[in-house]
């Protein structure tokens, strides 16, 4: 087969985990080959091995037809290869011409032959019926003017490999059309273009040929005529898929502890109305920039809400900021331990009792003897494993943080909990503990109310299951309909922002 | 993980051994060290470093710094002395005077910190130019004589205790009751570490950052105060690079430049031992250029250290998956990844 660019059997393994196993894929000249999959499933991993971030543990890569070894991205640039990555990465300060040069300035008498690259930015500007000025900072463009200029500068440093990693996640839905209008004006010209995304009417638009990868591995590789969106949704799904794992109670559900009603802020989320009862875990499920966290963060107060209402027991409540979301019994685990989580050089004793010094330290000091008792009994009640309650947070492991973190919001006593996340980077054994923590605090009452971007877990652990997609609520399920084919269509319903 | 623990609690304990060399050879170099004299002396010089070094030791604690102490202690020096004089000698006046100009200059800095979030480096640098502008305006750069009693507050003793060195234990035990008692102390180790994450726990950050300043404008108005009684005169040009030493003593006594680790105690040990190193230096006659050399070094060395043990931990911890922390599969990695070099954001440099 005359493939331009052919992986065989690329394997690559991160510290306890196997993330790309025997993977075999093919571009061939003049196609969109796009590459599908669930958040984890290898997608990354496998681009940034052609792009030479990362080196394969085994297999190899043929580029047209040649093995060859990428070390870095810029041998990869070297064999004409192109990332576009999602987060794009550029200068704002540099003017349109230096970015376009940026890391490939002509020279000439050993200084950089500027009037050059004025005159070869602006022909290209030109050629392409862009009327930006080439001394305009990059930094007054929008991020699709900026992708677009990458493009135009790939193609013009010789690339004929162009991968682009979800470029239409951060751009408007019109200037998706300019984008697809240059990505077939490229294929046409004979370029190959592998397109990773998990939007699939994009893809389906697009793409002449779809690989699906599911947990490093290769379901399926075919022409986009011989498959269809239902097949490659299940696909990227899985059907293995048991709900039987979960430490998940019969609990009586009670009155609404929890109503946010008309939450919105601009470019972010708008019009979100969420509902927790006592002793329910209620889910929340979607892509990645759906806009799950920044709600669950504008209720908590650490963002700002511009319109919406917070009641707690059916009261309204001021919640603008994490203090007062505290006050009025709401806690929020938050999804990044490391950055928003830890305190690293803290005991895990102070990082336990973080949330609710007041009932540590008052009337004029410390009581360690109160402390000491509090931390003791919810490390137990959680099994928390630490050498001791002064050691260092940031020398346990994973899971361990985890739990401290859960205690933490524990001590204050919340009526109801937002997890954002909070099996994200544990082991398997502390996500079971988790879960059983989870369903322990649902039996006392309380209201939790759970982000996830592993579907299986929501479909587990959740009495009901909210989706958003693109800032927006479009379903709200319950048991029978929980299935991943059913969340997936939700959360890749695209509604546009207002 | 024990070895961890126990590495924890050797480094807790080094800066005092470092002392007990520093007396041992200084003792060695020259016989009048130990005399009771001397290490009275060197208690009374070291008093008003010390003090303005546990408010810089705040705020570096708290992932800040303050740049501005050394001339804020000037100008609250002087507004106290003429304060004294104008009121026709009233101490209580006069040290109020002091406080005040402190804690205005420190709010100021609070304010552009905290509230309008710049740098607090950039900020307490223009406070050092301002405050050092208007205590030479203010005096037009004449020094301030004829103090009368102002001078029993730097000079007299308490019994044999100098006076300066009785106001630095009582300032020594409420600082330490600050940060190990209180929930504002235990708030400053938060926001120092992780300041995301401090607000995310429900910190007032920027109410303890106010506070912060505050108490630093407290102790650098009181020095100031306790400065110029001692001297016994209202300087316009006092406290050139106290800022500086102040610094140094809390660094020098193991607190994190990097924000959220740091003692009252080693910050005291800090500055005894750099007003050790001058004490022996003047008693064996070493010139004061060749002072200045020595002092560069240990601000160099000590901060030096600061960051190299904290790398040493640093990579202990990218060995981490050992602990079988297995994380999800690519977003995981990445994660870590980015994260290691990112950590969270630090305004000090």
């Amino acid at each position: 087969m005359d493939a331009r660019l052919s992986l065989r059997g690329i394997t690559k393994s991160f510290p306890g985990v196997k993330a790309l196993d025997n993977v075999n894929f093919d571009v061939r000249p003049g196609t969109v080959h796009a590459l599908c999959g669930e958040n984890g499933a290898g997608k990354s991993t496998l681009m940034k091995i052609v792009d030479g971030i990362y080196q394969p543990d085994a297999g190899e890569i043929l580029v047209n037809r040649e093995t060859t070894r990428i070390r870095n991205p810029i041998e990869a640039r070297s064999h004409g290869i192109a990332m576009i990555s999602q987060e794009l990465n550029y200068v704002p300060n540099m003017t349109i011409a230096e970015g376009f040069f940026m890391g490939r300035m002509p020279m000439k008498h050993g200084h950089i032959d500027w009037s050059f690259v004025r005159e070869e930015a602006a022909r290209i500007l030109d050629e392409e019926g862009l009327n930006y000025l080439g001394r305009a900072k990059l930094s007054s463009l929008t991020i699709s003017e900026i992708q677009m200029l990458e493009i135009l500068r790939s193609v013009y440093h010789s690339a004929d490999i162009i991968i682009m990693d979800e470029p239409t996640s951060a751009i408007a839905h019109r200037e998706v059309t300019s984008l697809f209008k240059k990505i077939r004006a490229l294929r046409d010209e004979g370029k190959s273009i592998v397109y990773i995304s998990h939007k699939m009417d994009e893809v389906f638009d697009i793409a002449d040929d779809v690989t699906v990868l599911r947990d490093g591995a290769v379901v399926s590789s075919s022409r986009v005529e011989d498959t269809n969106f239902a097949q490659v949704i299940s696909e990227m799904v899985g059907r293995d898929m048991s709900t039987g794992h979960y430490p998940k109670e019969k609990i009586e559900i009670g009155e609404p502890v929890f109503k946010a009603t008309g939450l919105s802020r601009k470019h972010l989320f708008s019009d979100i109305n969420l509902e927790v009862r006592a002793g329910e875990i209620v889910g929340l499920a979607g892509l990645i920039g759906a806009g799950r966290s920044e709600v669950a963060r504008a209720a908590f107060g650490l963002d700002p809400l511009d319109e919406g209402v917070i009641e707690i027991d059916g009261k309204k409540v001021n919640a603008s900021t994490p203090q007062r979301a505290i006050a009025n019994g709401l806690s929020m685990l938050n999804e990044d331990r490391r950055l928003e989580g830890i305190i690293p050089k803290l005991s895990v004793k102070k990082n336990a009792t973080l949330a609710s010094l007041k009932s540590v330290i008052y009337g004029g000091r410390a009581r360690k003897r109160i402390e000491n008792k509090l931390v003791d009994d919810y490390f137990a009640r959680m099994s928390v494993k630490t050498p001791t309650t002064e050691t260092l947070i940031e020398s346990l492991s994973g899971g361990n943080q985890q739990k401290v973190l859960l205690a933490r919001w524990l001590i204050t006593e919340p009526k109801v909990m937002l997890l954002d996340e909070p099996t994200r980077g544990i082991d398997v054994g502390a996500k079971f503990e988790v879960y059983k923590i989870m369903s322990q605090l649902a039996a006392q009452g309380r209201g939790i109310f759970m982000i996830s971007s592993e579907l299986p877990e929501l479909i587990g652990m959740c009495d009901r299951i909210y989706v958003m997609s693109a800032g927006r609520l479009t379903a709200e399920l319950t048991p029978p309909d929980f299935s991943q084919e059913t969340i997936l269509k939700y959360a890749m319903n695209e509604v546009e922002v207002a | 993980m024990l070895a961890k623990l126990r590495s924890t609690d050797t480094s807790r304990y080094t800066i005092f051994l470092i002392l007990g060399v520093v007396f041992t050879i200084a003792s060695v170099l020259s016989e009048n060290f130990l005399s009771a004299d001397n290490l009275t002396n060197v208690l009374r010089q070291v008093a008003v470093i010390t003090i303005m070094a546990y408010g810089v030791m705040m705020l570096i604690i708290g992932g800040m710094i303050d740049l501005s102490s050394g001339a804020v202690m000037a100008l609250a020096g002087v507004v106290s002395v003429i304060v004294y004089k104008d009121t026709g000698g009233s101490l209580v006046l006069a040290i109020l005077a002091g406080i005040v100009v402190g804690v205005v200059a420190n709010l100021v800095n609070a304010f552009f910190v905290a509230t309008l979030n710049t740098p607090s480096f950039i900020v307490t640098l223009g406070m050092m130019l301002i405050a050092r502008g208007a205590v030479l305006e203010i005096t037009q750069g004449q020094t301030v004589l004829q103090l009368g009693d102002f001078v029993k507050l730097g000079q007299s003793s308490w019994g044999w205790l100098p006076l300066p060195t009785l106001f630095l234990a009582i300032i020594t035990v409420i600082v330490w009751y600050l940060m190990t008692q209180t929930r504002y102390g235990r708030s400053v180790y938060a926001i120092g570490g992780n300041q995301e994450a401090a607000r995310a726990a429900g910190i007032a950050v920027n109410r303890i950052k106010y506070k912060a300043f505050a108490l630093n404008g407290v102790l650098v108005g009181f020095a100031g105060v306790l400065f110029m009684s001692r001297v016994n005169a209202g300087l316009p040009n006092a406290g050139v690079g106290y800022e500086l030493q102040a610094i140094t003593a809390p660094i020098v006594g193991g607190t994190s430049f990097s924000g959220g680790v740091g003692t009252t105690a080693g910050t005291l040990v800090g500055a005894i031992i750099i007003g050790v190193l001058g004490n022996i230096m003047n008693l064996t006659g070493v010139g004061s250029y060749i002072q200045q050399i020595v002092m560069g070094i240990i601000i160099v060395v000590a901060v030096a250290y600061d960051v190299f043990s904290k790398r040493g931990k640093r990579s202990k911890q990218i060995l981490k998956p050992t602990e079988k922390e297995l994380t999800d599969p690519i977003d995981g990695e990445e994660d870590s990844l980015s994260q290691r070099h990112d950590g969270p954001h630090k305004e000090v440099p």
